[in-house]
């Protein structure tokens, strides 16, 4: 029996194959799912903020993509996976209200989705596939069994990249 | 940083806290109440730290999709007003606002549409709403607040609130919020939420002597 594993917002989890990570309504956040396809060593990371270096509290790895990605990997590579045969599938990002700010607050789902692409790029992990931005929350699945990453939107058919 | 430890609120904090809630959220149940003419209920408020975990627990699932209204906040108090009615609710509302008769599969409404006026109307009820929670708070308060338009979005409460959250990502772990319920019977339900930044606290709390 699979087991499904929840993500919370600000959070990361590993887990083995046939679990399931799943992360629900992920809105201007990133959901970077990183994915060894031989050990089948699975891990998703929810982040909320781009950079944790220009942040002060900033103890919750998981929180940030710089900390986040390095963290998942690290905790993956714990639990049996190879370094260099992880791969990365992205979404989210979204921008959930239309508002033109003139703080960059509401712009944060875009630099969030940039800064998920640079560290992944930084730590040589190629990125698969994603579905980022627009304006609408998802909530996704990444099965460890076989790598699949699904997507569910609201009035939109299941996506699986 | 500011002077108060939003970790360490005391008893008489979190009662002025509530106490502004309340009435922010009377006055703009009141105003709900009279433009739709109809009697509504609402709920002691409630103050509470949550971390991001357990963001979404406020309204239940992540997953409910609800019809959610969100404003900026500007001038002596920065930060966000947010209301949130569930789907039924806002067929509810919108029925009731344009004079619709009210047939009983409106009451069960799950549909995510909307035509464009009914989202006109929607918008209009966040925009007095929101008015009238406002002015509540600044009369009360003596600041002077400034909103945004409002800005309407139907999708998953999880996503809605990660707007706010990441805010307050930037300071903690946790989310500070003045939530209350209103209410018509079984036919409405919403939630208004009041997120100032970290700062605003302060100055919310001090204008009242604390």
């Amino acid at each position: 029996m699979s087991e499904m594993i929840k993500v919370g917002m600000a959070d990361l989890q590993v887990c083995k194959s046939p679990d399931v990570l799943t992360t629900l309504g992920l809105g201007s956040c990133v959901g970077v799912a990183l994915y060894d396809p031989i050990t089948k060593v699975s891990g998703l990371l929810h982040l909320m903020l781009p950079d944790s270096t220009k942040i002060r509290n900033n103890e919750n790895l998981a929180k940030f993509a710089d900390t986040g990605i390095q963290e998942l990997i690290r905790q993956m590579l714990l639990v049996g996976a190879n370094r260099s045969r992880i791969v990365a599938k992205i979404a989210g990002g979204a921008q959930m209200f239309a508002m033109k700010s003139t703080n960059d607050l509401l712009r944060v789902g875009e630099r969030n989705i940039e800064a998920a692409k640079e560290n992944l790029m930084k730590s040589n992990i190629r990125i698969l596939s994603e579905d980022t931005g627009f304006n609408y929350g998802r909530t996704v699945e990444l099965h460890s069994e076989n790598g699949s990453f699904s997507i569910k939107s609201v009035g939109k058919l299941l996506k699986t990249i | 940083m500011g002077k108060i430890n939003l970790n360490a609120l005391d008893e008489m904090q979190y009662d002025v806290l509530k106490e502004i809630g309340n009435i922010g959220a009377g006055n703009a149940t009141t105003a709900l109440s009279q433009m739709l003419s109809m009697k509504m209920d609402m709920s002691v408020p409630k103050v509470a730290l949550i971390s991001f975990n357990e963001i979404s627990k406020i309204i239940g699932s992540e997953e409910k999709i609800v019809v959610g209204i969100l404003l900026e906040l500007e001038g002596e108090i920065n930060g966000m007003m947010m209301f949130f009615f569930d789907i039924k609710s806002a067929h509810h509302l919108v029925d009731v606002l344009m004079q619709r008769p009210i047939e009983n599969e409106s009451i069960d409404n799950e549909s995510t549409e909307f035509s464009e006026i009914e989202m006109s109307a929607l918008n209009e009820i966040g925009n007095i709403v929101a008015g009238s929670y406002l002015t509540a708070i600044a009369t009360l308060t003596s600041m002077k607040i400034i909103s945004s338009v409002p800005n309407m979005t139907i999708d998953m409460v999880g996503a809605l609130l990660s707007v706010p959250a990441i805010e307050f990502g930037k300071y903690g772990d946790k989310l500070l919020l003045i939530e209350s319920q209103f209410g018509e019977m079984d036919f409405v339900t919403g939630y208004f939420l009041l997120i100032p930044d970290y700062e605003s606290y302060d100055k919310i709390l001090s204008s009242l002597g604390m």
